[in-house]
């Protein structure tokens, strides 16, 4: 065991506890928490992977400001315990076995994915990655870089139209 | 010896994934049916950096990260107002008293 499988194990283990406590654990604040661990965890195993850019991003948007955000609204309505219904049994009886029938045909598949026999996180060619990165963004994909700008302005305005009080 | 397989990655994201889907179809709470989509879109994350290094050269699977990132933060900030609507009309965040449109 070398140092970053031993790595990726934690972080991997990590992440899986923290999907199953977002599941399990019935406060919402907890769940936030949950995802938390998750996303800081995927965010060490984008390092080992090289993504450095990626695991900033990931940190400062994702366990940033998104999970700030979903924290903020769990206080502001003062979410509670979640409680329990009997109105959908049809999602409890039948999610539970169809869930788990898709997260192992997945991980079947995902095995048999054609990443090229083996491939493995080996030595990244000489360079500057996060260069790569902006090189590509900002000709390649200016025009969809663009468009997320006009995306981001209608979240914008739909979040407040929602959000505001009936004047 | 940075040698750590790709598969590993894989099947971690498939695991996320599933883990994802069906805390979306077992969770009640509006708030935590939204965490779950986030935690898919952050398995397929994993996805596209995890084939990205596969398929080496430029870093495409990472653009498209980015886009799925910012997608997401969008998707968060209308999904969360509308559960800040819903509650102010029905004094309620389970998803099954929000049954208008049910067949």
């Amino acid at each position: 065991m070398t140092l970053p499988l031993v790595l990726f194990f934690v972080f991997a283990g990590l992440a899986v506890i923290g999907a199953l406590l977002m599941i399990f654990l019935r406060e919402p604040i907890h769940s936030a928490l949950a995802l938390i661990l998750v996303m800081v965890a995927l965010a060490v195993l984008y390092l080992l992977l090289g993504a450095e850019f990626i695991a900033a991003v990931q940190i400062i948007v994702y366990a940033g400001a998104v999970m700030v955000l979903f924290v903020f609204v769990i206080m502001l309505l003062n979410a509670g315990e979640e409680e329990r219904t009997n109105i959908s049994k049809l999602a409890h009886y039948v999610g539970w076995p169809l869930g788990i029938f898709l997260t192992v045909e997945l991980v079947y598949w995902m095995l048999r994915a054609p990443v090229g026999g083996g491939a493995s996180t080996a030595p990244l060619a000489p360079g500057d990655p996060t260069r790569d990165l902006s090189m590509l963004l900002f000709k390649s994909y200016l025009f969809p870089f663009e468009i997320t700008s006009i995306l981001i302005l209608i979240a914008l305005i739909g979040a407040l139209v929602l959000a505001k009080r009936d004047s | 010896m940075n040698e750590i397989p790709i598969s590993y990655f894989l099947v971690l994201s498939a695991i996320l994934f599933g883990l994802g889907v069906l805390a979306f179809v077992v969770k009640r709470n509006m708030i935590t049916v939204f965490m779950a989509i986030e935690l898919m879109l952050n398995a397929v994350n994993l996805a596209f950096v995890a084939f990205d290094r596969a398929r080496g050269g430029a870093h495409d699977g990472w653009v498209f990260v980015f886009f799925v990132i910012v997608v997401a933060a969008a998707e968060a900030a209308v999904g969360l107002a509308i559960a800040i609507t819903v509650v102010h009309n029905r004094q309620s965040l389970n998803i099954e008293r929000v049954n208008l449109l049910k067949f």
